[in-house]
C-alpha cells in the first residue's frame, strides 16, 4: 500500500495509566495499571489498520484513548482533519466537538451500544441532531438513506433496537457512525460479539463502506483471521505496548516477534489436517503487575538475559516492520 | 435459562406494517398482569377521588357536632322497598345505676337516605357552591313523614366521636390532608433526591464523596427524634395551612436521601454503558447525555422509589400528628382523629373510634403493592 | 444388537424434543434430535446462537427449567459398569438423576466465574464433588483433589487448594472447573463453549488440556461450539445443528473437507481464514428466523442456495438420512448437490 505522506492519525507515545489505590479511609495512589505504555501508530487515510491483541493489551483503551473518551496520560493525537492538524490530547472538550464529526467509534457489544429507549430513527439520526445538520424531513430522509445503505429499510426507523437481532443491530451501530462521513472509524471488536455468518455479513459492509467513504477503520479486534482479511497493516498490542506493526501480508508470512508467532500458533485454524502447534504457555501479563524487562519474557521460549533486565522498544527492523524484540536488534543470539 | 428463551426469540419476522411496542407500553403490558397492583391502583384512585371531592362523598362538614349523638355507634345501612334506603334512628339511653351512655336502634323510626341528597351547602374547594353530597339524610321524606318540627334525622355511617363529630365525615375530610401529604412530600423528595443524586452520580470524584457522606451523616440521625425535635421547634401560633406545609417538608427533609441514592447509583451505572459512551462520542452535551439517554433509563425506578417512599410519609405524618407533634386540631387529619384513641376505654367501648387505623393500612398496603408491581414491570426490560 | 451399541456409544440420544412455552407460542428449541456419542471420542456440536445446542446440553443432565420441558425423545446413558439409565425417565428428585449429575455425567460451562462459588475455596470445591459420589474420607478427598490439580497443569496444587475463585486468573479457573469435572472420572463431559470467554493463547492451552485428559481418562466429551477452528482442532466426530435439528454429521474430516449439507457449506465458506484477503466473504444471505416462524419445509430454504421450489418448501423438516457410510445429511438434495 503506498503510503501518502500525510497521515489522518499519528500517534506518538501515547500512554494511558490508571492509578492503583491503597487500602483505607485516605487512598494514596501507590502505583500505576499501564493499560497503554507509550503506544505509537500512524493511520493513512482510507486505510485499514488492525490493533491485535488479548485481555490486557490494551487495545481497547489505547482506542479509547486517541477518540478522547478517556483522558490520556501522557503523548500526542495528531489528528488530520479539514487541512489542518490537532493535537487532539491537548484539546479542551468545547474544541473537540467540531472534530467529533470526523471521528467516530463502532462498538462491540450490540446490545448495550443501542440506547434501548430510542427508536433506531433516533438513533441514527442523533449525531445530525446533535452538530445541527439536519432537521425535519431533510433528517428523516439522511436517516433513511442511511440505513438503506447499511442493508435495513427505511421503515425500520420506527421500531426499537430490541426489535433486531445481533447482526441487525450492529448494523443500526454502523450506520450512526458514518451518518456524518468520518474520516476516521475506530471499530472497538466490532464484529466479535457475532455468529460467524453475521460477521461475514458485517465485515463486506464495513469494506463496501470503506470503498465508498474513503474512510479509515482502527480496527481492534483480537481475531486475527478477521484481521487478514479485512486489515492492510497490523500492530500487535501487548501488556499495553506494540510489540510488532507490520503490512498484513508481511506479518503473517513472517512474523518477527514471539508473541505474534505465539498467537498466530493459537488460532485454532478450521482445517482438521493443520495441526495447531502452539508455543506460549503461562498467563497473559497482567497490566498492574508487569514483568520487569520485556513484559513477555516469562512466556518466551528465546528469552536470554537482557530480556529480564530492558524492555525493548519499538525499532523499525525493515522499511514498514517495527518490532519491539531485542532478538531483532542484533545483539544477543538471532 | 432465559437467555435460551431470548435468544430463541431474537428475530421478529419482516413485515413493514408491524407494531412495535414502546418502553412505556411495554412495562404497562407487564404491570397489568399484576393482579394485586391493579387492584390497588384503582383502590387509590377511588381514596383520591374521595379526597379530592371531600366535601361531596361526607355526609356532614368536618367540624359540625351534635352532642346529643356523642359516641353514637355506626349506622347500619338498610335497604326495603318500603322505605327505600335508609336506616334506623337511634335513642340515648342512661343507664341510671352506671350513667353509662348507650345508643338503642329504634325500629319504628327510619331515617330516610338518598343518593345524590341535598344537604347543607357547602362550597366545593372554597370555590364552587353546591348543595349535594353522595350519601345524606332524605330531609324531604324525614320532614313529610315526621313534620318540620321532629326532631332532626341523623346519619352516622361509621359512628361519632367523643363530640358528635361525624367518623366518616372526619375520615374522608382527613384523607384531604394525610393523603396530600404524601403527593406534597415525594414532589419536594423527588426534586431534592434526584437533583442532588444527579449531580454526585454524574460528576463522581470529590464532589460524589461528600454528598455520600453527607447524606450518610443524615441518614444516621435517628429518625422520629429528629421529626420530633422540628416538629417541637415549630411555633405554637401558626396557622394551620403553615403547620401543614412545615410537616410535609421536615418528613422530606430526611427522605430524599434514598431516592438520591438510587439516582446516584442509577447514573454511575448508566454512564458507562456504551450507548452512554457512544453519545458523548458523537460532540453530546452535558444535558442531552443526562435527560436523553441517562434519565429515561431509571424514570421506572424513580417512579418505584417515589411511590414506596409515600407509605412512609402517611406514617410519618399520622404518627406526628398522634403524638400530638404534627398537625393539631382544627386541622381534620387521620392522625389527628387517633389522637381520641390514646386511653383504652375510648378504645375498649367506641371501637369505631379506631376505623381511620384502618384506612391507613389499607391504604399504604396499596402504595406497598403497587409499587411492587411497578417495580416488577420496570425492572426485567434492563436485560436484552 | 442392543448389546454392541451399549458397548460403542456411551450416550445415545433419540428424538430428543425440548420446547419452551412462552406468550408468543411454543418455542422448539430442540426439535427431533438425534446422535449418539461414541465411547472415548470426542464429538462436537456446532451451530450458531439460538440454533438450540446449549439446549441439548442442558437436556442431557435434566437442567432444563419452566418454562422449558422436554417434550419427547429418550436419553439413554451406558456406563461401563452397570445397566443402562435412562435419563428422560428419571424422576426429577430420582436418587439416580443425582448419581449421573457431576458422577457419571459432568459438565463444564462458559464462564469459569460464575461456575465457581466466590466464597468456598477451591479445594472446597472440589473435594465436595468428591464427596458427594465416592465414599471416601476428607482427607483422601483432598489428596484426589490435589492430584487433580497437578493433571490440569495448575502449578504448585497444594497451596491453590487454599485459593478463592477471584485470585486466581482466567485461564486457571477455567482449570479448576476442568478438574472439578473430570475428578469423579465420569464418563461422559459435556463441555458448553469452554474457551469462548478465554484468550486465544489460553484457549489454546485449555483445548489442549481438554484433549490430553480425554486421552488420558478415556473420557468421552461432548463439545458444544460455534467456532469451527475449535471443532477441526479438537473434535473427531461433528453435528451441524439450525434451528433446533441436526442437519449434517459426520467424523471431523469429511464434513469439513466436503460438506454436504448447504448450511454447512455455507459456514465454512463465511470463515475469514479460508478465504482470500479482501475477497467479499461469502455470507448467508438473510438471518436466521424466530423459532415462532419457522419456514416450512426444510427451516434453512429462505437462506439456501440450492433451493427448489416444491421440494424444500413443501412437506416437513427433511429427515436426518445415511447418504454415506459414517455420513448422515438432512437434505432433500443431498445426492444431487456439487
Amino acid at each position: 500500500m503506498t503510503q501518502q505522506p500525510q497521515p489522518l492519525l499519528d500517534v506518538r507515545g501515547l500512554s494511558k495509566f490508571f492509578p492503583i489505590y491503597s487500602k483505607g479511609f485516605f487512598q494514596r495512589a501507590v502505583g500505576n495499571v499501564k493499560a497503554v505504555d507509550r503506544v505509537s501508530l500512524r493511520l493513512f487515510p482510507g486505510e485499514t489498520l488492525a490493533l491485535v491483541g488479548e485481555s490486557g493489551s490494551g487495545k481497547t483503551t489505547a482506542a479509547r484513548t486517541i477518540l478522547r473518551a478517556l483522558e490520556p496520560t501522557a503523548g500526542q493525537v495528531l489528528f488530520r482533519a479539514n487541512g489542518h492538524t490537532v493535537d487532539l490530547a491537548a484539546l479542551r472538550e468545547r474544541q473537540l466537538k467540531p472534530l467529533r464529526t470526523r471521528m467516530q467509534m463502532i462498538f462491540q457489544d450490540p446490545f448495550s451500544s443501542l440506547n434501548p429507549r430510542m427508536t433506531v430513527g433516533d438513533i441514527v439520526g442523533e449525531p445530525l441532531v446533535i452538530h445541527g445538520l439536519a432537521r425535519g424531513s431533510a433528517l428523516r430522509d439522511r436517516v433513511a438513506d442511511m440505513l438503506e445503505r447499511v442493508g435495513l429499510k427505511a421503515h425500520h426507523a420506527m421500531r426499537y433496537p430490541h426489535a433486531f437481532s445481533g447482526g441487525q443491530r450492529q448494523r443500526v451501530g454502523v450506520a450512526r457512525a458514518l451518518i456524518l462521513r468520518p474520516s476516521l472509524v475506530i471499530a472497538d471488536e466490532a464484529v466479535s460479539a457475532l455468529d460467524v455468518s453475521v460477521q461475514a455479513q458485517v465485515i463486506n459492509l464495513l469494506e463496501d463502506l470503506q470503498q465508498e467513504f474513503h474512510v479509515a477503520y482502527l480496527f481492534v479486534a483480537h481475531d486475527l483471521s478477521v484481521v487478514k482479511h479485512i486489515a492492510d497493516r497490523v500492530a500487535v498490542m501487548y501488556a499495553g505496548r506494540i510489540v510488532e506493526l507490520a503490512d498484513t501480508d508481511a506479518l503473517f508470512d513472517d512474523p518477527l516477534h514471539p508473541y505474534t508467532r505465539a498467537l498466530m500458533s493459537a488460532v485454532p485454524y478450521p482445517d482438521p489436517d493443520v495441526k495447531m502447534r502452539f508455543q506460549a504457555p503461562g498467563e497473559v501479563a497482567d497490566p498492574a503487575a508487569l514483568p520487569p524487562g520485556c513484559s513477555f519474557h516469562p512466556r518466551c521460549s528465546q528469552c536470554f538475559d537482557r530480556c529480564s533486565q530492558e524492555p525493548p522498544e519499538l525499532r523499525e527492523h525493515a522499511p514498514g516492520r517495527f518490532v519491539a524484540c531485542h532478538l531483532q536488534d542484533g545483539d544477543g543470539s538471532p | 435459562m432465559s437467555e435460551l428463551t431470548q435468544e430463541a426469540a431474537a428475530t421478529l419476522p419482516e413485515t413493514e406494517a408491524m407494531e412495535v411496542l414502546s418502553q412505556w407500553q411495554l412495562i404497562r403490558r407487564r404491570f397489568v398482569r399484576h393482579r394485586l397492583a391493579v387492584a390497588s391502583f384503582y383502590f387509590l384512585i377511588v381514596m383520591y377521588l374521595l379526597a379530592v371531592f371531600a366535601e361531596f362523598f361526607a355526609v356532614y362538614r368536618p367540624h359540625w357536632r351534635d352532642l346529643d349523638y356523642a359516641f353514637c355507634p355506626p349506622q347500619r345501612l338498610q335497604f326495603d322497598f318500603a322505605h327505600g334506603l335508609h336506616t334506623y334512628a337511634l335513642r340515648r339511653h342512661i343507664d341510671p345505676i352506671t350513667f353509662r351512655k348507650t345508643y338503642i336502634e329504634d325500629r319504628e323510626t327510619a331515617v330516610p337516605l338518598r343518593l345524590f341528597a341535598r344537604g347543607e351547602p357547602y362550597k366545593l374547594w372554597a370555590v364552587l357552591p353546591c348543595e349535594h353530597h353522595f350519601l345524606g339524610v332524605d330531609l324531604a321524606a324525614w320532614a313529610a313523614a315526621n313534620g318540620t318540627e321532629a326532631a332532626p334525622a341523623r346519619f352516622f355511617l361509621l359512628g361519632a366521636d367523643r363530640y358528635g363529630q361525624d367518623v366518616f365525615s372526619r375520615i374522608v375530610y382527613g384523607a384531604r390532608i394525610s393523603l396530600s401529604v404524601g403527593v406534597v412530600g415525594i414532589v419536594i423528595t423527588f426534586i431534592l433526591g434526584a437533583s442532588i443524586g444527579g449531580v454526585s452520580g454524574y460528576l463522581g470524584g470529590g464532589v460524589d464523596n461528600l454528598i455520600q457522606r453527607s447524606i450518610e451523616i443524615l441518614n444516621s440521625f435517628p429518625r422520629l427524634p429528629l421529626w420530633l425535635a422540628l416538629a417541637a421547634v415549630m411555633p405554637g401560633d401558626w396557622s394551620p395551612l403553615r403547620v401543614y406545609f412545615a410537616i410535609t417538608i421536615v418528613l422530606s427533609l430526611l427522605g430524599w436521601t434514598r431516592l438520591a441514592r438510587v439516582v446516584r447509583g442509577k447514573i454511575l451505572a448508566l454512564r458507562e454503558e456504551d450507548y452512554a459512551v457512544a453519545a458523548r462520542l458523537l460532540g453530546a452535551g452535558h444535558g442531552r447525555i443526562i435527560f436523553r439517554h441517562l434519565l429515561p433509563g431509571f424514570t421506572s425506578h424513580i417512579i418505584v422509589a417515589l411511590t414506596m417512599s409515600v407509605p412512609g410519609m402517611i406514617l410519618g405524618e399520622t404518627s406526628l400528628s398522634f403524638l400530638g407533634l404534627g398537625l393539631r386540631p382544627p386541622i381534620v387529619s387521620w392522625g389527628v382523629m387517633l389522637q381520641d384513641c390514646m386511653n383504652m376505654t375510648a378504645v375498649a367501648n367506641y371501637p369505631w373510634l379506631l376505623l381511620p387505623v384502618v384506612f391507613i393500612v389499607v391504604t399504604v398496603l396499596g402504595f406497598n403493592f403497587l409499587g411492587d408491581g411497578l417495580r416488577d414491570a420496570a425492572d426485567p426490560y434492563g436485560s436484552r | 444388537m442392543a448389546r454392541n451399541a451399549e458397548r460403542e456409544f456411551v450416550l445415545e440420544i433419540d428424538d430428543l424434543k425440548t420446547y419452551f412455552d412462552s406468550e408468543e407460542g411454543v418455542l422448539r428449541a430442540v426439535d427431533g434430535v438425534t446422535f449418539a456419542v461414541k465411547r472415548g471420542r470426542i464429538l462436537a456440536i456446532v451451530g450458531e446462537s439460538g440454533c438450540g445446542k446449549s439446549v441439548t446440553a442442558y437436556s442431557v443432565l435434566r437442567l432444563i427449567q419452566k418454562p422449558g420441558r422436554i417434550a419427547g425423545g429418550s436419553i439413554r446413558l451406558h456406563p461401563r459398569q452397570g445397566p443402562t439409565i435412562d435419563i428422560t425417565a428419571l424422576d426429577d428428585k430420582a436418587e439416580a438423576l443425582y448419581a449421573v449429575r457431576g458422577g457419571l455425567i459432568s459438565m463444564i460451562f462458559q464462564e469459569p466465574m460464575t461456575a465457581l462459588s466466590p466464597v468456598h475455596t477451591v479445594g472446597n470445591q472440589i473435594c465436595e464433588a468428591i464427596l458427594l459420589h465416592q465414599d471416601v474420607s476428607e482427607r483422601e478427598a483432598e489428596e484426589a483433589a490435589i492430584a487433580m490439580l497437578g493433571k490440569v497443569g495448575i502449578p504448585g496444587p497444594e497451596t491453590r487448594l487454599n485459593q478463592y475463585p477471584f485470585e486466581l486468573s482466567g485461564g486457571m479457573r477455567q482449570r479448576v472447573v476442568i478438574a472439578m469435572a473430570l475428578v469423579c472420572h465420569p464418563e461422559l463431559l459435556i463441555a458448553d463453549e469452554p474457551t469462548t470467554a478465554l484468550d486465544v493463547t489460553i484457549q489454546a492451552q485449555i483445548l489442549g488440556l481438554i484433549k490430553d485428559l480425554q486421552r488420558d481418562l478415556g473420557t468421552s466429551v461432548l463439545l458444544i461450539t460455534h467456532d469451527l477452528g475449535v471443532v477441526a482442532q479438537t473434535a473427531e466426530d461433528v453435528a451441524v445443528m439450525y434451528l433446533g435439528r441436526i442437519v449434517e454429521q459426520a467424523a471431523v474430516r469429511p464434513l469439513m473437507k466436503q460438506p454436504r449439507h448447504p448450511y454447512t457449506r455455507a459456514l465454512l465458506e463465511s470463515l475469514p481464514s479460508l478465504s482470500e484477503r479482501h475477497a467479499r466473504l461469502e455470507s448467508i444471505e438473510g438471518s436466521v428466523p424466530a423459532l415462532t416462524a419457522i419456514p416450512p419445509g426444510c427451516p434453512f430454504h429462505p437462506r439456501c442456495r440450492f433451493a427448489v421450489a416444491g421440494r424444500c418448501d413443501a412437506g416437513g423438516p427433511p429427515a436426518l438420512r445415511e447418504v454415506a457410510p459414517g455420513r448422515q445429511v438432512a437434505c432433500v438434495r443431498a445426492e444431487e448437490l456439487p
